[in-house]
């Protein structure tokens, strides 16, 4: 990126597939209000030219107005309107909906700085590498207060909100090193929490990750789960209380008192965090609750864990299985 | 639009009669200067206080969506917190507040009727009525204290999952409630005015007026309460679990 | 009496009834109380405008060296929360509005002119919050209060400032609540609907936004105040409260709140254009019924703050469509205004001058709000520079180039004196110059991806940056400009005459400045007293 402060620019960089789409729409939009300005704009100058005041004697007839031009200027703005809505929702669709084949990344935010962690073990603080022509999915988390993670050349930003995983996805085009900013207000160096999206070929984004630490996210995420005892209750063996893990990921469940949920990465979080919430049916809510006690690192970790569980005959056990606990009393006090 | 134009033909129809004076000054000492007849006078006031309502349906309306929409997030803790709420005291103080409405319904009429005793009799009835309710309100509050039900450092639930919805259920329990018995407050501190001045008027139709006024405000205070006493107290009654 | 004869000196006015301080201060008279609010509003804009101008002047260069990062924060929110509730909400409503209304409609006041005078104190108790805050340490969470930093991360005087903000909003309810009996139940005999001065219906407007928008920013600050005081976890995640939950509160009032601010613009250049071109507004109905529509679907809109929260997708393209519904209405009146022109007598007073400024101005913060109600691209421009240029357009370039128009425009009625005509088309020049030097560039910001609410910012966006500033420094001069001549007018202004620009209603028709109680006997309307098209001597209908 070129970083003088003498020259005007007036194009951001266009480095990823979706910021080719956002700038069509851009250009649109920006013809649009040209021509609408320069319409009010020329109707002005005509008419206070041409109907300029010439003795302060003039009494113009009266004009009620017409209901012809009234429907012309309503209808008109109208369709156009609906045409660049339509144009909108749909590159916003593309936006959300992230393709299949994606490379996950986890980042987080927290002030003032922003962590991320590949799964294959490695983490960065304010930057981020990826390579070119692969589609990226961020999973978001802060630990404190709403954050925004914006990078202007691929035109995407989504908001890191506490208390939950949001997503956002983008395929670079161009390698090169990008800006990162948080975008939504967070405090005193809000306008220092930045960082550089470092886009490489292929080849040199699996050197930098070979240069990484040994040890891939899920392998750690497995030394937590037998250190925070989670294996006792959701292995299959005498002491199971709860429901097994394995291929749980993605899938619907049947939710205790009814309804269902499907167990993405927020449902994940929240049975971690906080389990008695949404209980799957057929188990108890005993589980004991895990917020504050595990940071957004460590449930990086089990998510990543849980959702890399082979599915074997032994580790799936029917609910009608699970041996029956004392019901928790929630009343007393 | 008709209703306007007859609003507009009122405004000049009852300028006359009242009589006004060369500088536009009328003589009736019951009439602000800047109206041009009792009946305007009434109705500006009438329709100020539905203005206000309005208003206060919105502001009710703000904290009722946020106890809506955490309801429907945490339904479990909502209904097991919910079963603290003494329904029997609640139930009382609904039936204070319905009987309450009903005899400032009579003071109403019995001022329009110019009967200053049977006004002040249901005024009083009324203002009782009310107290009552705060009285027992206030015994519901301190029951809250004793068994540690007051969001903040000292809150204590068994059930560590569900104490974070117990918590909200309580904040926004107090939030709603209080802010109705502060709605109550002024509603008592407005009646007294009424009283006071019942001893001596005459029932002129601006006295009238303001009493159907007041009239206005306690019934939506009371509405607002018929509206709290279900969505605090019964829903998930049924819901034993825990 | 004729109508370009000035009053005889030394007959009474509402300015000559009275001088003692307490002759003021417990003044029912709206046009006093209009004077009250004068005073008390351009004291909290000069305030917000020297913070604007610390704003410009660190963004002159790309490090944050002129304030540091705590200090500029609160800068910039106390410039947002100062701007927002205490200059533009009361500004036409309360000073412009208060002193016509009752005279618009041929009410000798408002109709509750205790509650008038009441919500003036409430502003003021609510303004000294607000600087009591200011001056004990300043707020840093953005006029926004985005929780949670607001509740529990910031260390602040989050509850000082919120609490003037609540305060405050009461004189706003106040004010609508007025506005809306006096409309209703004091309109002249013959003062249809449909005869209403559109600057009236534009109020009108406002004011159901005011009662119906306002109590909820209430209710959502105590929420705030309550979690900030008590630890209550009502937005708090970590106690099991939702953050976004906040920001749909917030956004429900604070989204209307800009039509609030919009709206009585929008009445008074209906007013201005008719005056100068000489001409009925063109499509009156079309105007009158757009304010209503632009009010109500205002209050369905406020989503569009919130699309890059992760809310569903189908809940962003439901705000985006109704945002676009509501462009529809403001089109509506900026093709009427222009087609007034149409066949007209176009005369360039500097009330006409900031109306054809506003046109412009309007026209492009209008569109740009269509480019961000478009979901795909403000994604990319949300929270950047690109919303502070549009939000700009519309609050400084729509509200105040039409706040300014406007109390040009009635000057020569509320002071009774004529401000004087060169100085003033300088300075709307000036204004509307520096005006577009300042925030143009920063849509160009905006668009190349220069956050909001930075204090240091990377070096290339320097150039636009600079340009900004530079702007700025344009348009204070522009705004300092009016402070000088009008005072100065009070004293050496000549004295004005009852209809110096030839227009049309029943503010026209009494004494520059007028009587206490405004008309001596209650004027019957027709539909020629607002009719350009006859002589002056035709229309009059106040003996």
């Amino acid at each position: 990126m070129s970083a003088s402060n003498k020259t005007l620019p007036l194009f951001p960089e266009q480095a990823s597939t979706n910021a080719a789409m956002v700038d069509e729409l851009y250009f649109f939009l920006l013809a649009l209000a040209a021509f609408f300005t320069l319409l009010v704009a020329a109707m002005v100058v005509v008419f206070a030219v041409k109907y300029r005041r010439r003795s302060p004697d003039d009494r113009p007839p009266r004009i009620h107005g017409n209901l012809q031009l009234e429907l012309v200027w309503t209808v008109i703005p109208l369709l156009l309107s609906l045409v660049t809505f339509y144009w909108g929702a749909k590159v916003y669709f593309e936006l959300s909906r992230p393709p299949d084949n994606t490379m996950d990344i986890w980042i987080v935010g927290k002030q003032w700085m922003w962590k991320a962690q590949h799964l294959e073990g490695v983490r960065e603080i304010n930057e981020l590498h990826v390579p070119v022509g692969r589609p990226i999915r961020l999973t978001l988390a802060t630990e404190d207060v709403i954050h925004s993670f914006y990078v202007p050349a691929f035109r995407v930003k989504m908001d890191v909100v506490p208390g939950r995983y949001t997503t956002m996805w983008f395929e670079a085009t161009k390698p090169g090193r990008y800006h990162l900013f948080c975008a939504e207000y967070c405090g005193t160096k809000h306008s220092g929490m930045r960082g550089e999206i470092v886009v490489m070929e292929p080849a040199d984004y699996q050197e930098w990750l070979a240069g990484g630490p040994k040890g891939d996210l899920a392998s750690q995420g497995e030394k937590l789960f037998t250190e925070l005892a989670c294996v006792t209750c959701h292995q299959a063996g005498p002491t199971q209380r709860g429901p097994a893990l394995a291929g749980l990921a993605g899938k619907p469940v049947q939710l205790a008192g009814g309804g269902s949920a499907v167990a993405d990465d927020n449902y994940l979080r929240e049975s971690i965090l906080n389990p008695t919430a949404r209980v799957k049916a057929g188990y108890d809510p005993i589980m004991p609750v895990f917020q504050g006690l595990v940071t957004e690192e460590a449930l990086q970790a089990l998510i990543t864990y849980i959702k890399a569980l082979p599915v074997t005959p032994d580790n799936v056990v029917a609910p009608a299985a699970a041996p029956a606990a004392p019901a928790a009393e929630s009343k007393g006090h | 639009m008709s209703a306007d134009t007859v609003g507009a033909v009122t405004h000049a129809g009852h300028g006359g009669p009242v009589g006004t004076d060369p500088d536009g000054h009328h003589d009736n000492p019951h009439l602000a200067h800047h109206f041009d007849s009792e009946e305007q006078q009434t109705e500006a006031t009438q329709l100020g206080m539905w203005v206000f309502l309005a208003t206060e349906i919105m502001f009710f309306g703000g904290v009722l969506t946020a106890y809506m929409i955490y309801r429907m997030k945490a339904p479990v803790p909502f209904a097991a917190a919910s079963h603290h709420l003494d329904l029997t005291l609640g139930g009382l103080n609904t039936i204070l507040l319905i009987v309450s409405s009903l005899t400032m319904a009579f003071a109403v009429r019995q001022a329009a009727l110019k009967d200053r005793r049977g006004y002040l009799l249901n005024l009083i009835m009324t203002m009782i009525l009310g107290t009552g309710f705060l009285v027992v309100k206030y015994f519901e509050y301190s029951e809250k204290f004793t068994h540690h039900l007051v969001p903040g450092p000292k809150f204590q639930w068994a059930n560590l999952g569900q104490a974070h919805g117990a918590e909200q259920f309580f904040s926004l329990y107090f939030m709603m409630t209080g802010l109705h018995a502060i709605h109550m407050v002024i509603g008592l501190g407005l009646l007294t005015v009424i009283l006071i001045q019942g001893r001596r008027t005459t029932f002129p139709a601006r006295f009238k007026g303001r009493v159907e006024t007041m009239g206005l405000y306690w019934h939506f205070v009371d509405i607002v309460w018929i509206f709290l006493f279900p969505l605090l107290y019964l829903i998930g009654r049924h819901y034993h679990g825990g | 009496m004729s109508y370009h004869a000035v009053p005889a000196p030394g007959q009474k006015n509402y300015l000559n009834n009275g001088y003692g301080l307490m002759s003021w201060l417990l003044t029912k008279d709206h046009k006093r109380i209009a004077l009250l609010y004068l005073l008390s509003i351009t004291f909290f804009f000069i305030l917000g405008g020297i913070m604007a101008i610390l704003i410009r002047y660190e963004l002159l260069t790309p490090a944050g060296d002129l304030l540091q990062s705590e200090t500029y924060n609160k800068v910039f929110t106390m410039h947002g929360i100062l701007m927002v509730f205490f200059f533009l909400i009361p500004s036409i409503p309360a000073v412009l509005g208060n002193f016509l209304i009752p005279i618009m409609v041929g009410a000798k006041d408002l109709a509750f002119p205790r509650i008038n005078l009441l919500s003036w104190y409430i502003y003021v108790v609510g303004g000294g919050f607000t600087l009591w805050a200011i001056v004990t340490g300043g707020v840093d969470t953005g006029w926004t209060f985005y929780t949670p930093y607001s509740t529990v991360y910031s260390n602040t005087k989050v509850m000082a400032a919120a609490l003037g903000i609540f305060i405050s909003g009461f004189s706003s309810i106040l004010t609508g609540l007025n506005f809306i009996v006096t409309i209703h139940r004091m309109r002249a005999p013959g003062l249809t609907w449909s005869r209403l001065p559109l600057f009236v219906w534009a109020h009108y407007a406002t004011s159901l936004i005011m009662i119906l928008g306002t109590p909820v920013i209430a209710i959502t600050i105590l929420l705030v105040g309550a979690e900030r005081a008590f630890g209550l976890g009502i937005f708090d995640p970590k106690l099991g409260g939702d953050p976004v939950l906040f920001q749909h509160l917030f956004w429900f009032y604070s989204h209307p709140a800009v039509y609030i601010m919009i709206l009585p613009g929008m009445g008074v250049i209906s007013e201005i254009i008719a005056c100068f071109s000489r001409k009925n507004i063109f499509g009156y109905n079309f105007v009158a019924a757009s304010s209503i529509a632009i009010a109500v679907l205002g209050f369905l809109v406020w989503g569009h703050h919130m699309f890059t929260t992760s809310q569903s997708v189908y809940a962003g393209m439901a705000f985006s469509i109704i945002t676009f519904l509501v462009g529809i209405p403001s089109a509506i009146k900026t093709f009427n205004w222009a087609s007034t022109m149409y066949k007209g007598s176009v005369s360039f007073e500097t009330p006409m001058l900031y109306a054809l400024g506003f046109l412009g101005l309007f026209t492009i913060g209008g569109l740009t709000g269509l480019f961000l109600a478009t979901l795909g691209f403000d994604i990319h421009v949300h929270d950047t520079y690109f919303i502070v240029a549009h939000f700009h357009y519309i609050m400084v370039g729509g509200a105040m180039m039409s706040y300014l128009g406007g109390l040009h425009f009635w000057w020569p009625k509320i002071s009774g004196k004529m401000y004087p005509e060169a100085w003033a088309r300088m300075s709307a020049i000036l204004v509307f110059a520096g005006f577009n030097l300042t925030f143009f560039p920063q849509f160009i910001l905006g668009y190349l991806g220069m956050p909001r609410r930075y204090h240091a910012y990377p070096p290339e966006f320097q150039v636009l940056n600079v340009l900004s500033t530079a702007g700025a420094s344009i348009l204070a001069l522009g705004y300092l400009l009016p402070g000088f001549y009008l005072l100065w007018s009070l004293k050496y202004g000549p004295d004005a005459p009852k209809n110096p620009f030839g227009a049309r209603g029943l503010e026209w028709q009494i004494d520059s400045p007028p009587i206490t109680e405004n008309f001596t006997v209650t004027p019957v309307v027709d539909d020629d007293t607002f009719d350009y098209s006859l002589p002056e001597k035709e229309v009059a209908v106040v003996r």
